[in-house]
């Protein structure tokens, strides 16, 4: 049996960044204690015409234009998200027909705290291995919400992943995945409410840390790995601390994160964060190389991924999408007022 | 917009992946697609073609809408230009991604996908395309 | 065909005018150019109403009959028409009664245009403008109506060095004739600063190269040349009418900068009427924004391609000018009641050539034209009248 794994990827961040600095200001707190406190400098803010369904399809159209897929052979689409455009009508769908993949598919979306689009990599996984599907989409993508004033207002961001999972032609072989699921209620939003709540410390030692070290340690003890067999390492990354923390407390060193370590320049995209940190490391990634990736969502638990760069990396028309890199490097500053009216903080009836 | 959701939901090949036509008999491509060939005329019928368009052109004339219609208001100032597609036929669309001064005739830009507008705050969402420079 | 003449003229005020419904409005004009034709209700054959969106503005559509039971002559049962073609609706309802009359299927037709804009919201308005481009793929991706002339400005800016002084000089010459007619929504002069400066609409039109939002109407009773010795000693000839359509979208054009429609329109009126542009003494023009007019003046012929700037920076276009445009102040300064404006160029040409103008008077003018776009350049009207 030929390896499964991912055949092509791609990303997107907005445009817009605001500085945590300029939304300290509005609420009377110090932004270099800030930013220093939750290790983001700036976050990205989508304009007035995007939202998780547009953001999803030009990751997918970057992820297409990379190899030479037919958009007619993926076998299925799942987007994961917290912030879908409507509450009842699916966004997978409106990604179909903007890729050129509709009807001859399945197709869902996920809802499951940031740790959607690493579901939706699993279920792809599967359903190749199944031979269900040639190829799967899945997504994760998010124009998070925070209310103003909200601690979150510092890092709900927007942006997003997308990977074409198969058995041909596959640059990153998937050797394994596991979750780690458990109900922890850490951060919620109740239906029919504009922003989510939060658990404040609680979020910390018993759900972030919890989870992700569960799953990652079982996740090296099912493949029999040391922290110090992989060339990268991505975690879920709400904010800037925890995830170097967490890769502290397993045994990984700074410089096996970094490259996945996205979130101090864009916020935290949800469920996109640890996915476009993995675009980040296949934007560089050789050969050869191996990848170890953990996600979390709140309530939801964690994804482990154990992965390994093959020699079809190279092959790979990677040059033909922007790179996580470029992206973070191609903005607008926006100010507080301008960020109120894209995020919609000034709805009236 | 009037007319309600079937009336988006018929074009939705154009907007999101903008879906043209040719004439089989002279090779002419049309956006939005067309019943007929305006050049061939009847020995176009039947041989109209549909194609996928590259979605790349270049800025033909624009101009920066200041009064907005309802549904773009939030969005005001912001440009509009007709580009002409690589394949020849012209549409309007809005550019995004830039900074409105750099907007200028002759500018190369390629599509994207974007909301367009919406039917209020529980009405459909309707997307499809503008245009962003394209990056050197 | 048989000739047809302009017996009879009449127009409401245009401007805001809260105290008057749209019914109102038709049927004072309709009164003033049947009186003034001096004929009865009995000697109408048909009515032609142009009217472009009275089901947005008023929310009333069969506005046919409405006009002719709103002017009293539901018991006469007159065959009364709409006739729609956006901004050009009322050069089309003249068209109409032109070709029924020199047909010889009627000898006397009334003709209305009206549009009671007022009634609905500024923005409500100027999406219903818009409902005159392509709803599909102009409107519904964000460009306005005066986004789309700003469209043509700038390329006329591209290709010919066509400035927004030269624009803007369009504006102040139409206010200074509008300043001269009392029946004008704005009746005073703008300077060139004041059109400069004005608040941004869409670039490079600002608020002072746009016209308003009116309400008004005009009327003019058409009659078969033959007939009109029993009703005035002062007839004006309608000796050409032409009309040409495009493309609805702006995008689609051959050239962005040159309506086809005023070109095709303007040479079916000039070989109907043996003449040629350099015999036209004064013409009203479809100046919906000062980028129009500049066109307009090109693609009728009076000055070459991309010359329409410098034209009017020359002052050609001037009253005391070789060529006036615009004597009634224009869309511009008169007003512009879409429905009405074809009927009420039409108007202003017969009081020049009946040398009724006042202080507008264009003087031993003999030939006038009037040409009303719809749209972005779609359809266009253009009619041209003699002093009998």
């Amino acid at each position: 049996m030929r390896d499964i794994g991912i055949v092509s990827y791609g990303s997107y961040i907005p445009r817009y960044r605001i500085k945590a600095g300029v939304i300290a200001s509005v609420w009377g707190k110090d932004g270099a204690t800030i930013s220093r406190g939750l290790g983001i400098n700036e976050k990205s803010v989508p304009s007035i015409d995007q939202d998780t369904a547009t953001i999803s399809v030009e990751a997918a159209r970057s992820a297409l234009k990379r190899c030479t897929i037919d958009p007619q052979d993926i076998g299925a689409i799942y987007i994961g998200s917290e912030s879908h455009p409507y509450a009842v009508k699916p966004t997978g769908t409106i990604v179909g027909e903007a890729i050129g993949a509709t009807p001859d598919l399945m197709v869902a979306d996920y809802e499951f705290a940031c740790k959607a689009g690493t579901a939706g990599v699993q279920s792809c996984t599967a359903l190749v291995k199944a031979d269900m599907i040639k190829y799967g989409l899945a997504v994760g993508a998010d124009t998070s919400q925070a209310a103003p004033g909200d601690a979150l207002e510092f890092s709900a961001s927007a942006g997003g992943a997308a990977f074409i999972i198969g058995r041909d032609n596959v640059v990153a072989t998937i050797n394994h995945t596991l979750s780690f699921t458990t109900d922890t209620p850490d951060f919620w939003r109740r239906a029919e409410r504009k922003y989510p709540s939060h658990g404040g410390r609680f979020t910390g030692t018993p759900a972030y840390f919890k989870h992700i070290i569960s799953c990652a340690t079982n996740l090296m003890q099912k493949v029999d790995t040391k922290p110090e067999d992989y060339d990268y390492a991505i975690f879920h990354q709400p904010n800037g601390k925890f995830p170097v923390s967490v890769a502290k407390k397993l045994g990984f060193t700074y410089d096996q994160i970094k490259q996945g370590l996205i979130v101090p320049y864009i916020g935290n995209t949800y469920s996109g964060a640890s996915l476009v940190g993995l675009a980040s490391v296949l934007d560089v990634a050789k050969p050869g190389e191996r990848v170890f990736l953990t996600s979390y969502g709140s309530g939801a638990g964690s994804d482990g991924f154990d992965i390994t760069i093959t020699d079809k990396i190279t092959e790979l028309a990677r040059d033909n999408a922007p790179t996580v890199a470029q992206m973070v490097e191609d903005k607008e500053y926006i100010d507080y007022g301008t960020y109120a009216k894209l995020t919609d903080l000034l709805y009236w009836e | 917009m009037a007319g309600g959701v079937a009336r988006f939901w018929r074009e939705i090949p154009q907007r999101y992946n903008i879906i043209g036509n040719k004439c089989g008999s002279c090779e002419r491509v049309f956006f939005p697609p067309r019943e007929a060939c305006p050049h061939c005329r009847r020995k176009s019928l039947g041989k109209m073609e549909d194609i996928k368009l590259s979605g790349k052109g270049e800025i033909i004339t624009y101009t920066i809408i200041h009064v907005g219609p309802e549904a773009f208001k939030e969005q005001v100032p912001y440009p509009v230009a007709i580009i002409k597609l690589e394949e020849g036929p012209q549409i309007t669309a809005q550019i995004v991604d830039c900074n409105i001064d750099e907007v200028k005739i002759g500018m190369k830009v390629e599509n994207t996908f974007r909301r367009i507008q919406e039917d209020g705050y529980t009405g459909a969402i309707y997307y499809g395309y503008k245009f962003k420079p394209v990056k050197e | 065909m048989r000739d047809v003449v302009v017996i009879g003229v009449g127009l409401t005020k245009f401007g805001e005018l809260w105290d008057k419904s749209f019914r109102r409005l038709i049927a004072e004009a309709g009164s003033k150019a049947i009186l003034d034709a001096n004929i009865g209700g009995k000697d109408i054959d048909a009515m032609y109403i142009g009217s472009m969106s009275s089901g947005r503005f008023v929310g009333q559509e069969h506005v046919g009959a409405l006009v002719a039971d709103a002017s009293g002559f539901s018991h006469l049962h007159i065959p009364a028409t709409r006739v729609e073609g956006a901004c050009a609706s009322g050069g089309l309802a003249i068209r109409e009664g032109y070709l029924s009359i020199a047909s010889g299927m009627n000898d006397i037709v009334v003709v209305g245009g009206v549009e009671k804009m007022n009634d609905v919201g500024g923005n409500f308005a100027t999406e219903t403008l818009a409902t005159a481009a392509d709803q599909e793929w102009e409107a519904f991706f964000g460009v306005t109506f005066p986004g789309l002339y700003a469209m043509i400005a700038k390329r006329h800016m591209h290709e010919y060095g066509t400035t927004k002084e030269q624009l803007a000089q369009v504006a102040v010459k139409n206010h200074a004739n509008g300043a001269l007619n009392p029946y004008a929504q704005y009746q005073r002069e703008i300077t060139l600063e004041q059109v400069l400066n004005a608040t941004m609409v869409a670039r490079p039109l600002g608020l002072l190269d746009c016209s308003p939002v009116t309400d008004g109407a005009a009327s003019v009773v058409l009659c078969a040349a033959e007939k009109a010795k029993e009703f005035t000693d002062k007839p004006v000839k309608i000796i050409a009418s032409g009309q040409g359509s495009d493309t609805l979208a702006l995008h689609s054009r051959r050239d962005i900068c040159t309506l086809d429609a005023t070109v095709h329109a303007a040479k079916m009126a000039y070989k109907q009427a043996n003449l040629t542009p350099s015999d036209i003494d004064l013409a009203e023009v479809h100046d919906c924004f000062t980028i129009a007019e500049i066109c307009a003046i090109e693609d009728l012929g009076f000055v070459e391609k991309g010359q329409g700037g410098k034209a009017v920076e020359n002052k050609i276009t001037t009253l005391d000018g070789s060529l006036p445009v615009n004597t009634s102040g224009g869309l511009k300064s008169k007003g512009h009641p879409v429905g009405a404006t074809g009927v009420a160029q039409l108007v202003e040409i017969a009081q020049q050539l009946r040398r009724e103008a006042e202080k507008r008077q264009v003087k031993d003018a003999r030939i006038g034209l009037a040409h009303n776009i719809g749209g972005s350049g779609a359809t266009c009207t253009v009619h041209i009248l003699e002093a009998m």
